[in-house]
């Protein structure tokens, strides 16, 4: 049928488009968030092919931390002009500058925190009534417990104690003003997955997923990718090493693997094979037991 | 394209755990991936290291699952987490459903999805009102597979009597409910028999061990084949030079299958037209079955919206405004009759006002109460609805997606039922 040969994946496909067109369906002020990175990117080509040959009813928002990686950046630009797609980038640095965040600092300083004030204040300057995350159920546990439909109270937060009934694909997205949802279409989707329809759809990735040579260095036990605004502990060493990155999110929080492989098979046969999740080498979880329930109540991501 | 030929036409199961309170279904999960190697270093770490903050003396595989920080607290399991591990065999979409009778609702978003259920009982205990309420869920959301685990064998010494008086306990109560395909497993989550590997224990038993189960079980995907359902999400219109009068209505199968060339009738108007053709990202298809996103156009310009469907002209659904229903109702609010709510069935929306409550399942004993009627939270009754619309639907067991609906609370916007539309 569709030109998957995956049966499991053509499932995930089928649900992911059906999600895709309830939000065009029952919202209004519609974004995608977009990061550069694989999950989005799979997001936006999901959402060409639910609205073929419309072009994507949906407005491509990336929250720049200013951390980047200038290669995502680059990305994010050419894709937005080749698919047609409106693009807002909204900045922390402007968030900082205004007062509404106080950047965090010492050596394990980090904007990824800061990135949900950004966040809530462009959902409710542009009144956005739905954002569409590129967030996995496989990927941490406190995302293991989100709907596809979840709902946020006019502060932005999430209430997981309390989530809506979320039955069969009935999709609930009604909300008082004010409030929005924030929708997973690819939630039943693992990072293995992800992978494999990339290979399959043959979708175009950002270089950083392929080995490049890049200065890193290592701190407790994960190799993060140096720039010139990420403090070192004297004990830090930079040096040159062949890697890629398996996940891609701000760089001061981003681990990269070492590794060779330069096509996607032989990243699916590393990715196959690995002992640690994808979220294993990034540093925003690692900082308490429930990192990642504290930041999505906040209203991130 | 595969891995060592692993992923290859791998069928997705997805399943969903129920039970009681501690029977171990977090351990159960926990087990499964510890001993199919599907749990990685860095969840391990994070487990023993949460374990010891909590003061548990064992490993503790409940904390795979139980992500909230009040869950892991309280060692209780509050909503539904999915879970996701795949063998050479089959790939897993776990639902891992609180036992708690107050997060019910959780119970059944989790089930709603499962082609399959697995209720443990402690053998200890016996077969309990929540494994009545489970089994009985699972069978009103028309699961047709039930597994029966019957865990903790561990502290009954391993004993077979046991397991054979809990199994023809539990195969009276299933003959008393309409599910196809039941199966009973002797198991201990905690020390992993009849889990992955078979148990040293339990020679006696000579069944499955639990994974070989779900791997090899034969589940049946598409339940409703015949009749051709089509509900419209929502309408493509390109408004570009190249598809200038391109118009194409997105949704998703809901049974039947449908090909170009083929008469269907649109409802609620009733006007009969042809299919066009079925196309998907530049692709014209040669058929499309249940399941499938799609986008379908047609050879005549007929009025279609969101919430209508397109059904094959020969096989129409019932079209009516008076529904009856098997309702489980999830709010703190009771259910009132005259109350007026909103209905979402596929992609259409209506209004409705309960008519009637006819009776109230009473868990228990399942026998219809027709003296307390109170609908309260977690309670599920027989009602009838008359819709401010005519609207078209199947009888759930017919067609699982034109069959069913839920109920909104206009006010609050909750979600407060779920509805599985019945003959009468």
């Amino acid at each position: 049928m569709i030109n998957i040969n995956d049966k499991q994946l053509n499932e995930l496909e089928n649900e992911a488009i059906f999600v895709m067109r309830e939000v065009a369906a029952q919202f209004e002020n519609k974004v995608l968030l977009f990061s550069g990175g694989k999950d989005s990117i799979v997001l936006v080509h999901l959402a060409r092919k639910a609205f073929w040959p419309a072009k994507i009813p949906f407005t491509l928002m990336h929250i720049d931390t200013g951390h980047n990686f200038e290669e995502t950046l680059k990305f994010r630009d050419d894709l937005a002009r080749e698919f047609g797609a409106e693009l807002i980038v909204k900045k922390v640095q402007d968030s900082i500058d205004n007062g509404r965040v106080v950047e965090e600092q010492g050596v394990n300083a980090s904007r990824n925190k800061a990135q949900s004030v950004t966040l809530l204040d462009a959902i409710e300057e542009l009144k956005i009534d739905v954002a569409i995350g590129g967030g996995r159920r496989d990927e941490e546990k406190a995302r293991a417990k989100e709907r596809f439909f979840s709902h946020r109270n006019e502060f932005g937060q999430w209430d997981p104690k309390n989530q809506r009934p979320e039955l069969w694909n009935i999709f609930n997205g009604r909300k008082h003003q004010g409030e929005h949802f924030r929708v997973f279409p690819i939630s039943n989707w693992t990072e293995l997955d992800v992978w494999q329809y990339i290979l399959n759809e043959n979708i175009k990735l950002p270089d950083l997923y392929y080995t490049h040579k890049r200065k890193i260095f290592s701190r407790n036990g994960t190799y993060l990718a140096w720039a010139p605004f990420m403090q070192l502990k004297p004990t830090e060493m930079v040096f040159e090493a062949d890697v890629r990155c398996r996940t891609i999110g701000d760089i001061t929080c981003t681990g990269v693997t070492l590794s060779k492989a330069d096509n996607l098979e032989d990243i699916i046969a590393e990715i196959a094979a690995t002992r640690v999740t994808e979220r294993g080498g990034r540093y925003d979880d690692k900082r308490s037991e429930a990192a990642m329930e504290d930041r999505k109540k906040e209203g991130y991501f | 394209m595969t891995i060592n030929g692993k992923s290859k036409n791998k069928s997705l199961l997805r399943f969903t755990t129920a039970g009681s309170v501690d029977d171990g279904k977090s351990t159960l999960i926990g087990r499964l991936l510890y001993d199919s190697k599907s749990i990685f270093e860095d969840q391990m770490e994070h487990i023993v290291q949460s374990g010891k903050r909590l003061g548990r003396e064992e490993l503790d595989l409940s904390l795979l699952t139980d992500g909230l920080r009040a869950e892991r607290e309280q060692g209780i399991t509050i909503d539904v987490a999915y879970r996701y591990f795949a063998t050479p065999a089959r790939k897993f979409i776990i639902a891992d459903t609180p036992g708690h009778i107050q997060y019910t609702r959780n119970m059944v978003t989790g089930a709603s999805t499962a082609d399959l259920a697995v209720i443990l009982v402690d053998a200890r205990k016996g077969v309990l009102e929540q494994t009545i309420r489970h089994s009985y869920i699972a069978s009103l959301l028309d699961i047709r597979h039930i597994i029966f685990c019957i865990n903790k064998m561990d502290m009954v010494n391993w004993s077979e009597a046991i397991f054979t008086s809990i199994k023809s306990e539990l195969t009276l109560l299933v003959k008393k409910l309409d599910i196809a395909d039941v199966h009973f497993i002797p198991i201990s989550a905690k020390y992993g028999d009849n889990v992955v590997d078979r148990s040293e224990n339990m020679k006696w038993y000579e069944g499955k061990t639990f994974l070989n189960l779900i791997e090899t079980i034969e589940i049946e995907k598409n339940k409703n084949p015949e009749k051709k359902r089509f509900p419209v999400q929502t309408i493509i219109r390109p408004h570009t030079s190249e598809y200038h009068d391109y118009r194409g209505y997105a949704g998703r199968v809901a049974g039947g299958v449908f090909r170009p060339g083929d008469e269907i009738t649109v409802l609620p108007s009733l006007r009969k037209s042809k299919i066009k053709s079925i196309d998907m990202f530049g692709k014209t298809l040669s058929e499309s079955i249940a399941g499938d996103s799609v986008a379908i156009s047609l050879d005549d310009q007929i009025d279609i919206s969101r919430g209508d469907m397109l059904v094959a002209s020969d096989d129409i659904p019932a079209i009516s405004q008076d529904i009856n229903l098997m309702m489980c109702w999830f709010n703190e609010r009771p259910l009132k009759v005259g109350g007026k709510y909103l209905i979402r069935l596929n992609s259409n929306e209506a209004g409705c006002i309960i008519k009637s409550i006819s009776y109230r399942m009473n868990i228990e004993t399942l026998e219809h109460d027709f003296e307390n009627r109170a609908v309260k939270m977690n309670d599920i009754a027989h009602i009838t609805i008359k819709t401010s619309k005519p609207v078209f639907f199947d009888t759930y067991k017919k067609n699982n997606i034109t069959g069913s609906m839920i109920f909104i609370d206009e006010g609050s916007n909750e979600t407060v039922a779920a509805g599985m539309i019945v003959e009468e």
